[in-house]
């Protein structure tokens, strides 16, 4: 029954037929650039040990590994929450404290928990935060409220208390919270973790449907399989498999050594 | 999966008293309580028409009477603190008591403005209540906005009642782990007084933790969508012409009611 909708259905962009890979390399313009980027915690702690990863515009990636792998951390490198040393690129921009405001208009960040993510007393309050931080006039930040809300089948919830909703409604009102930011790069932890399978399919169907360039980071493979064409497997900090998602699930020692199984 | 719901006050409803601008409410509110206030002690006829007040209001909101008054009986025992006026109060004694050989006289004065500042106190929690009783806590938050309190102190408030339930829910699920584990097969259920002690010195310091966690998470969370320090919200609706209508005839009605009380005060 699942697999009515096959991984590479592609109804989103178009984009994904044949090796993402090569079809990315053709014309795309890099939208994320890591480059040799290392990061210890506080406690000392390395969370993340010389990464590299480049992501092309309208890729979708998956960013898999075991618990404590660095997956988060990596993610919040990408808008500058964490500086680490090396470099972070986005857009062909490096990622600075001058230019923080904008780096965070483009990459979307979607937090694991959605608790996290919507600490504003109605959802309309927590949609409208990105936009108003991004200093736009108040019609343009209800009408993109409302774009949001739409694009994540969540319309007409505006004046609905976050409390009082399931998870699978937070999760989609998350998403919606950065996409009424228009970023071209969502960022997203975890996405369909806890959901039960419907939830969990109506996300992946809403993931497909979005044009942006994605990363993923996640334990979930089969939502790698049907959705991320390309996968990054990142252990201890280290970046150990970057390839196509399709010969990747093929080789079980190698997910297995790494604490991950095939779907 | 259970929720806390008990803080929630709000109860829905279409009434006159619902649909009445937040901001109004609010402002309507303090000025009930300062009105109470502004009544000299023992003019028991203003202080009745500002019950009866109460009462019409939350008729109209069709509002459970024993509602309201269950949910005011909370703040009794603070007004309590008032009692010692009983004793310190000069005035005519009506009794006289020998505590470790002094006297000590319970005068007339003194029992009416302890009787005067409990039933004051009361009122003021009757208006609370009628208005988180008829106004949800966003809008109330957006209402404090709008009435320029200051920026943090209304994002506080509106974070407490964002987090407060998520907390709540936490605590219910440590208290469940704790029961789950207590069973004991001679005793009843619960463990011993001093193992449940501990237990909670426990939960409540997870609880801070979890809740600092989470605060460091949601910063993140702000941060990513540009949060730069500066608190911005959109603008409040326009004020409509009725609300100001039903405002100034309240106002008007409350300094009526404390002029009465004043008057009757001089006779």
């Amino acid at each position: 029954m699942l697999m009515l909708e096959g991984p590479y259905s592609s109804r989103g962009d178009g984009s994904e037929s044949g090796n993402p890979l090569q079809q990315a390399q053709g014309e795309a313009q890099p939208a994320i650039e890591v480059d040799a980027l290392t990061f210890s915690y506080p406690d000392g702690r390395k969370a993340l040990d010389g990464v590299s990863l480049t992501i092309r515009e309208r890729e979708k990636v998956a960013l898999v590994g075991p618990n404590g792998a660095g997956k988060s951390t990596l993610l919040l490198h990408l808008n500058g929450i964490l500086k680490g040393q090396g470099v972070v690129k986005i857009m062909g921009s490096e990622v600075g404290d001058g230019n923080l405001g904008l780096i965070r208009s483009q990459v979307g960040l979607v937090f694991q928990h959605p608790d996290d993510q919507l600490f504003s007393p109605t959802v309309l309050e927590d949609v409208a935060f990105g936009p108003l931080h991004m200093k736009l006039d108040e019609e343009e930040v209800r009408g993109r409220v409302k774009w949001a809300l739409a694009q994540v089948g969540m319309a007409g919830f505006e004046n609905r208390v976050s409390h009082h909703l399931s998870l699978g409604e937070k999760k989609r009102i998350a998403i919606a919270t950065v996409l009424a930011m228009q970023p071209g790069i969502l960022a997203l932890d975890e996405p369909s973790g806890d959901l039960d399978p419907r939830a969990r399919r109506g996300l992946i169907r809403l993931l497909r449907a979005l044009p942006q360039t994605i990363l993923v980071a996640t334990h979930d493979m089969r939502l790698v399989k049907e959705l991320l064409p390309r996968t990054v497997i990142l252990d201890e900090g280290k970046v150990v498999v970057d390839g196509s998602t399709e010969e990747l699930l093929e080789h079980t020692e190698l997910l297995e050594k790494h604490g991950l199984e095939a779907p | 999966m259970t929720h806390f719901h008990a803080l929630d006050q709000y109860q829905e409803g279409n009434s006159l008293v619902h649909r009445l601008d937040p901001r109004v409410k609010l402002v309507l509110t303090l000025a009930f309580v300062v009105a109470v206030t502004a009544v000299p002690h023992g003019v028991w006829v203003s202080l009745l028409l500002f019950l009866g007040t109460i009462a019409v209001i939350a008729a109209l909101a069709r509002v459970p009477p024993i509602l309201i008054f269950r949910r005011s009986m909370i703040a009794i025992p603070f007004a309590l603190a008032a009692i010692t006026l009983v004793f310190t109060v000069d005035g005519t004694p009506l009794a006289t008591l020998s505590v470790a050989s002094r006297n000590v006289s319970i005068t007339h004065q003194g029992t009416v403005a302890f009787a005067s500042i409990l039933t004051k106190s009361w009122l003021a929690v009757l208006a609370a209540t009628v208005l988180a009783t008829t106004t949800s806590f966003p809008d109330l938050v957006a209402a404090m906005r709008a009435l320029r309190l200051p920026k943090v102190m209304v994002a506080i408030v509106s974070f407490m009642y964002r987090y407060i339930f998520i907390i709540a829910d936490e605590a219910l699920r440590l208290q469940r782990a704790r029961e789950a584990r207590s069973a004991s097969p001679r005793s009843t259920a619960g463990g011993s007084l001093l193992w449940r002690t501990k237990i909670l010195g426990g939960m409540i310091g997870s609880l801070f933790l979890r809740s600092y966690e989470r605060s460091e998470r949601i910063y993140s969370a702000m941060l990513s969508r540009g949060f730069d320090g500066t608190i911005r919200t959109m603008g409040a609706e326009k004020l409509r012409l009725s609300d100001l209508m039903i405002s100034v005839t309240f106002i008007a009605y409350l300094l009526a009611v404390v002029a009465l009380g004043t008057i009757y005060m001089e006779i």
